[in-house]
């Protein structure tokens, strides 16, 4: 899966401005790749207020918007991402168990 | 076309609107929808909101140039293309030319989770953002309800679709929202409550197996607006709607009179004719020759050089032409010429209002002077609706000036049997033709029941239906009443005998009277001559006096000289 060099999981971000949703929704993102998918995803954050026309390409009615453009198929999680084995499902991820969380 | 010009300036001008451009409804809102405010449209699946809000955009980036923006949240762009191309709507050429934008909003429910707090500003920012791009000053909705199945928070839902309205006002824009009819409110997620400014409500009505579509005006702040439903129509033409009535009875009057195509009916109109621009009935029952009058009244119509346009609801034109035939009329003729047009449809095709809608616009398309509807008794329909349309067609009638001819099979004007829900009254001119059964025959009679405004004949007067077309026959009233047919001829045969009767009594006195004469006169004659006869006896003998007379004298005088010769 990472032989071809890119990251087997490309996720874009998709926040409205500088908003403490925005940035919450960055940090939950963040915090949640680092622990379950260390290293393995590219991850692109887009300010739909800077760049509208990838907001209507991408099908973006809620912000924020994750969306899971690899592997496919495409899944959209909309909120501030702080509901952590919603995002997980989304990712096609096994749901974490708390001891799991406790381990890591 | 003419009428949606008047609306705009009876608008109250506190209250700026947006032309839609769709025939009849800014009539009945007196200018369209509430510029730069939102409106809501509603109604249940298959009535035309779509449509109602793509020709609003259209005719806003075409005739008003308005660019426009429509988010949809069904139906894809193409399919959307696709969908009114049949209209003539090619939204592919406005998009190039930047008048409209097209954004398709996909809400799938099983494509989204949802994990903690979010709003809706992506719709916003697609919203502003093909507004801007474009310029756009009309924005459609269609149907942003979808997007209480694409996310669980209907409370945030709400607030946000309030927050989009507010902003939809605050930005300027004039915007149309669909909403699909809910039980006991208008939309399912009770949008009127956000949409307050005017709610259009579409209503698509099946009675009797026919369709009818209605739109109502159910509310409009701060501005009148025709509270009536409307019945409105869907074809190739796009949405017309159509107010029920024209604005009032004001309507200018033409006393120019035009023939009805029979020279003895003219004749028993005091002007020689109908007026322009009126309704006249022509009622009968079968077989007396309705069709036969009313192709005249074409016929007539084209041969002054005017437009007849000739409703057919229960031949095709191909057989009322060839009926007219028969009768010396060369309707396909007028046809090639351009001066005549069938337009043939079963009253059933279509409910009433389609007919009346499809009546509105043949009007419009070929311009008619003067209108036949035959017959008008085809049309089925609870009473008051085929009353409300027939009413409708006159008034569409009148207000342009079109001369319009109404048959009925009925004899007493009523439509159906028993229901008195008459035309008689609407009509200016009301012909009746009626059949005369008696001595085993059955003759036709035509009699003027009424003429608005001008005097005429009050007789009952047969008419026959020759190669030549119709020709009155002059009254005859006999002892008994107006006499019709062979009735009336062996009368005729009755008289002329009588008459060559009297005649020849006549003669005969005359000649007894000349033979009196000339005995007379024999006799006067001999009398005369026997007076001459004596009269010369009497000559004679006074004659003979005067002789003898003259001879004694001489006589004497002789005698006398004799005497004094001796003395």
């Amino acid at each position: 899966m990472t032989a071809d060099g890119a990251s087997p999981y490309q996720l874009r971000l998709f926040v409205a401005g500088n908003t403490i949703r925005s940035r919450r929704a960055i940090e939950n993102l963040r915090a949640l790749c680092a622990e379950h998918l260390p290293g393995q995803v590219s991850l692109e954050v887009v300010d739909i207020h800077q760049q509208p026309v990838l907001a209507e390409r991408h099908q973006i009615v809620a912000a924020p918007t994750l969306v899971k453009v690899r592997p496919l198929p495409t899944r959209h999680v909309v909120g501030d991402l702080s509901q952590p084995e919603r995002v997980l499902c989304a990712l096609d991820l096994p749901t974490a168990s708390p001891a799991q969380d406790q381990d890591a | 076309m003419p009428p949606d010009v008047i609306a705009a300036d009876t608008a109250p001008a506190t209250l700026l609107k947006a032309p839609t451009g769709i025939d009849g409804f800014d009539n009945i809102t007196l200018g369209g929808l509430p510029a730069g405010r939102p409106s809501l449209v509603c109604g249940a699946a298959g009535c035309g909101k779509t449509l109602f809000a793509m020709t609003f955009l259209v005719n806003g980036a075409n005739r008003y140039g308005e660019p426009g923006v429509f988010m949809s949240f069904e139906e894809r762009a193409e399919d959307l293309a696709a969908n009114v191309a049949s209209l003539g709507y090619d939204l592919d050429g406005l998009v190039a030319d930047g008048k409209l934008a097209i954004d398709h909003v996909h809400v799938e429910r099983s494509e989204i989770e949802e994990s903690g707090e979010y709003d809706l500003e992506g719709l916003f920012v697609r919203l502003g953002f093909a507004a801007d791009s474009i310029g756009a000053k009309r924005v459609v909705l269609d149907t942003i309800e979808t997007l209480f199945s694409g996310f669980t928070d209907p409370m945030l839902l709400r607030a946000e679709l309030r927050r989009l309205f507010g902003w939809i006002k605050e930005r300027g824009l004039t915007a149309v929202i669909t909403g699909e009819r809910g039980e006991g409110q208008l939309t399912r997620q009770g949008l009127e409550e956000y949409v307050s400014d005017c709610v259009v409500l579409l209503d698509n009505r099946v009675a009797d197996q026919i369709t009818t579509r209605r739109l109502r005006v159910v509310k409009y702040r701060g501005s009148a607006h025709g509270t009536n439903e409307y019945p409105f129509l869907i074809d190739g033409d796009g949405i017309s709607v159509l107010p029920v009535t024209s604005s009032g009875l004001n309507r200018p009057a033409s006393s120019e009179v035009v023939s009805s195509g029979v020279p003895g009916l003219d004749a028993m109109l005091r002007s020689g004719g109908l007026y322009r621009g009126s309704s006249i009935l022509l009622s009968g029952v079968a077989g007396t020759g309705k069709t036969t009058i009313a192709s005249h009244f074409a016929d007539a119509a084209c041969r002054r050089g005017e437009r007849c346009l000739f409703f057919v609801f229960e031949e095709s034109a191909q057989e009322i032409c060839r009926n007219a035939e028969s009768v010396g009329l060369d309707l396909p003729g007028w046809v090639k010429a351009g001066l005549l047009r069938f337009e043939a449809a079963r009253p059933s095709l279509y409910g009433l209002e389609m007919h009346l809608a499809r009546m509105h616009r043949d009007l419009d398309r070929f311009q008619p002077d003067v209108v036949v509807m035959d017959p008008i008794s085809a049309f089925r329909g609870p009473d008051t609706e085929v009353h409300a349309t027939l009413l409708r067609m006159m008034d569409l009638l009148k207000s342009r000036g079109i001369t319009g001819l109404f048959t009925s099979l009925r004899n007493d004007g009523a439509l159906q049997e028993g229901g008195d829900q008459g035309l008689s009254s609407l009509m200016d001119a009301w012909i009746r033709l009626q059949d005369l059964e008696a001595d085993g025959e059955r003759n036709r009679t035509l009699y003027l029941i009424k003429a608005r405004g001008m005097s005429h004949s009050n007789q009952v007067r047969e008419y026959r239906i020759t190669d030549a077309g119709v020709e009155l026959i002059e009254p005859y009233v006999g002892p008994e009443g107006v006499l019709t047919g062979s009735a009336r001829l062996s009368q005729a045969a009755r008289e002329q005998a009588a008459m060559t009767r009297r005649h020849q009594e006549a003669q005969r006195r005359r000649r007894e009277l000349a033979r009196k004469r000339d005995a007379l006169e024999r006799r006067m004659q001999e009398m005369r001559a026997a007076l001459e006869a004596e009269e010369d006896e009497a000559n004679l003998l006074l004659t003979q006096d005067d002789v003898h007379e003259a001879v004694l004298a001489d006589d004497r005088t002789a005698v006398a000289s004799l005497r004094g010769a001796a003395e």
